[in-house]
């Protein structure tokens, strides 16, 4: 394959600090842009308000691990003690809630936090090994000390040219193009 | 050095009230990164490669002490009529509590916001992992046929037979595996924006191929960033109940009997207070050498080290007030039998076994109170001795609630006293080579600190911040 026909992912900029940074995510969200993200060494606090992006859902996927985590349990303990197996301990009914609560409440615990985990993983597209921003030798340093803002060529509003200068206007430095 | 850097107790300037920075000498972030992931890149010193090989052995002897108990059977520990409960199920619950530190400051300081729990919180997970690992071998081979204890998960199986749901023993199965696997799954996600700092720091292709697939492709986009903020507060909020219900669980094994000396309802709280105070004692003990050799002065500084001993005094004195509380209820309550276990079996001076009684009162009530001092709290050296006294209290705690509960029952001519063997002392003494094995092995391989979060502490991580030395406003 000849160089001139690798596919661009986008257009990367690096930033010194987050101030400049957050500067910026407001501008591209102004601009339109929707394929594009900041990138970080640590999360910033209002980013999700300066790109304009809605709370996450993965609250919504604890909640439902919360509750197939209570059915299965409250199930298992209730078919087992009390059809499947009824075994008379101390006089105890063969099924109550008192004496079961505890296991009921480790096992919504503990499909809460497989939901939960699962949810943000897929929710995030991970794990993935292999991603084209990992092309750009600079980017090394988002889990360092420098920001970075990429555009994605698969945005209607990108524009080689266009985007790049955008991206210097906004104090953006190294503007350049990922290749996929 | 830089501990004379460190302004903590200098003189206040202007506004006494001024809150001191969590990370001190206004380190960088690029200083934090090199700093923490320079302690696993490079060559290990000299003093690493010893400990290793050290408590490499010394953890050998859980495997030996298992093997020779297999196949012998649980006889050769000490445990007997009246006894059966001993040196096994005591070095359990020490061990289960020492866990619960790493939770609270990885849950419950998180939800509280306690920003100074960011360049603890790592080490402190990774110590209730490992302490888990030394809990459950107790109970697992206590059980006796090892090879059978499948049977406590509900498995369908041939004999048509399933567990009671009913039993404490397997609601501490349940407690007990679900604090461990979502304590590891805890730990493991707040790793993984910093395995993807090693990976990205990583100058050879295997290096980078084994942090990479460990770091999960992890990017740091803010995209990423907020499904996984989300996820990380959720963990806390439901890690924080959870680790509330397993020593409460743990508790439970003893509380819902109706051995005198066992048969009480203050122990939930008692044993979830204890355990945070046997569990910060330590991370203390081991994050205090940590710090020292690994120059971490400027990360854990003398406010974290101020605000953990203030936490063991406080948790000391609730402890404190529940032995004395469940003293006086043994007496309160009219009941011939408790007061009778506690007078004669424990406090009497002439008990069989006042002296662990005692040594307890004094190890776990008495000697944290040198932390109202601020002068204990501040000398690194006294701080580290005398969270030796709660590290001990609190193994004579569960000696003394187990042991003299049981060895003096109801009927006089079953009495009997407890005597560990050999292989109760070994595999006791072995657990404590695998915990410190581990714990190296960690500091080898894996950031000891949250490098992301202590980024996020510092005063420039804020998207507002104003540098004071800059020229002219940003915006």
């Amino acid at each position: 394959m000849k160089e001139d026909q690798k596919k661009i992912h986008g257009i990367g900029a690096e930033f010194n600090n987050a101030q400049e940074l957050y500067v910026a995510a407001k501008k591209l969200r102004a601009s339109g842009f929707k394929r594009w993200d900041v990138f970080s060494p640590y999360p910033i606090h209002g980013m999700d308000d300066a790109m304009g992006l809605p709370n996450s859902k993965v609250s919504f996927f604890s909640l439902c691990g919360g509750i197939v985590g209570a059915a299965t349990a409250f199930f298992l303990i209730w078919y087992t003690s009390g059809v499947e197996y009824p075994l008379v301990v101390q006089g105890k009914p063969h099924f109550a809630f008192e004496p079961t609560f505890p296991v009921f409440f480790e096992i919504t615990i503990l499909l809460t936090a497989f939901f939960t985990v699962g949810s943000m993983l897929v929710l995030n597209f991970l794990p993935r090994y292999y991603h084209p921003v990992f092309n750009w030798d600079r980017f090394a340093k988002v889990t360092d000390d420098k920001f970075f803002a990429v555009i994605e060529s698969s945005d209607p509003l990108f524009h080689e040219a266009k985007t790049k200068a955008l991206l210097e206007d906004l104090g953006g430095t190294h503007v350049t193009l990922i290749e996929e | 050095m830089s501990e004379q850097s460190s302004t903590y107790f200098g003189p206040a300037k202007g506004n006494i009230l001024e809150r001191r920075p969590l990370v001190s000498n206004n380190r960088s972030m690029g200083w934090i990164t090199a700093h923490i992931a320079g302690m696993l890149e490079g060559k290990m010193p000299m003093w690493w490669l010893i400990a290793v090989v050290i408590t490499g052995v010394w953890a050998l002897l859980v495997p030996l002490e298992l093997t020779y108990l297999v196949s012998t059977g649980v006889g050769i520990w000490g445990s007997n009529q009246p006894v059966a409960w001993a040196w096994d199920i005591t070095n359990f619950v020490f061990w289960i509590g020492i866990g619960h530190a790493g939770t609270l400051i990885s849950a419950i300081l998180f939800l509280t916001r306690q920003k100074w729990r960011t360049s603890i919180n790592r080490a402190a997970e990774a110590m209730t992992i490992f302490a888990v690992i030394c809990a459950g071998i107790f109970p697992a081979f206590h059980v006796g046929r090892v090879w059978m204890a499948w049977y406590l998960a509900p498995i369908p199986n041939a004999n048509a037979i399933w567990p009671n749901f009913k039993s404490p023993l397997l609601w501490d199965v349940f407690a007990v595996s679900t604090y461990f696997t979502v304590s590891l799954i805890f730990w493991y996600i707040g790793l993984v924006p910093d395995l993807a700092t090693i990976r990205d720091r990583a100058t050879g292709k295997f290096r980078k191929f084994i942090y990479g697939v460990a770091a999960l492709g992890w990017r740091g986009g803010n995209r990423q960033w907020r499904h996984y903020e989300k996820a990380y507060l959720i963990l806390a909020g439901i890690s924080t109940p959870l680790v509330l219900s397993v020593h409460s669980i743990v508790s439970f094994d003893f509380a819902t009997s109706v051995i005198p000396g066992w048969h009480t309802t203050i122990f939930p709280p008692y044993f979830v207070a204890g355990a945070i105070f046997g569990g910060f004692a330590m991370v203390l003990t081991l994050m205090i050498p940590a710090r020292a050799i690994f120059g971490l002065h400027d990360m854990i500084t003398r406010k974290h080290i101020d605000n953990m001993a203030k936490i063991i005094v406080l948790t000391g004195s609730i402890v404190g007030y529940a032995y004395l509380m469940e003293l006086f209820i043994a007496w309160y309550s009219g009941n011939p039998n408790e007061w009778w276990a506690f007078l004669h079996n424990r406090i009497h001076p002439e008990a069989p076994y006042a002296w662990a009684y005692w040594s307890m009162m004094f190890c776990n009530v008495i000697a944290p109170q040198l932390f109202w001092f601020k002068w204990c709290r501040t000398n690194i050296l006294a701080v580290w001795i005398i969270v030796q006294f709660p590290n001990i209290g609190m193994w004579f705690e569960r000696f003394v609630i187990i042991v003299t509960s049981l060895h003096r029952d109801f009927l006089p001519s079953s009495w009997g006293m407890f005597v560990p063997s050999v292989h109760d002392i070994l595999l006791f003494f072995g657990t404590f080579g695998l915990f410190l094995f581990l714990f190296l092995l960690f500091l080898r391989f894996l950031p000891a600190i949250t490098i992301f979060e202590v980024k996020a502490v510092l005063p420039e991580a804020d998207p507002h911040y104003v540098d004071p030395h800059a020229k002219g406003h940003q915006h």
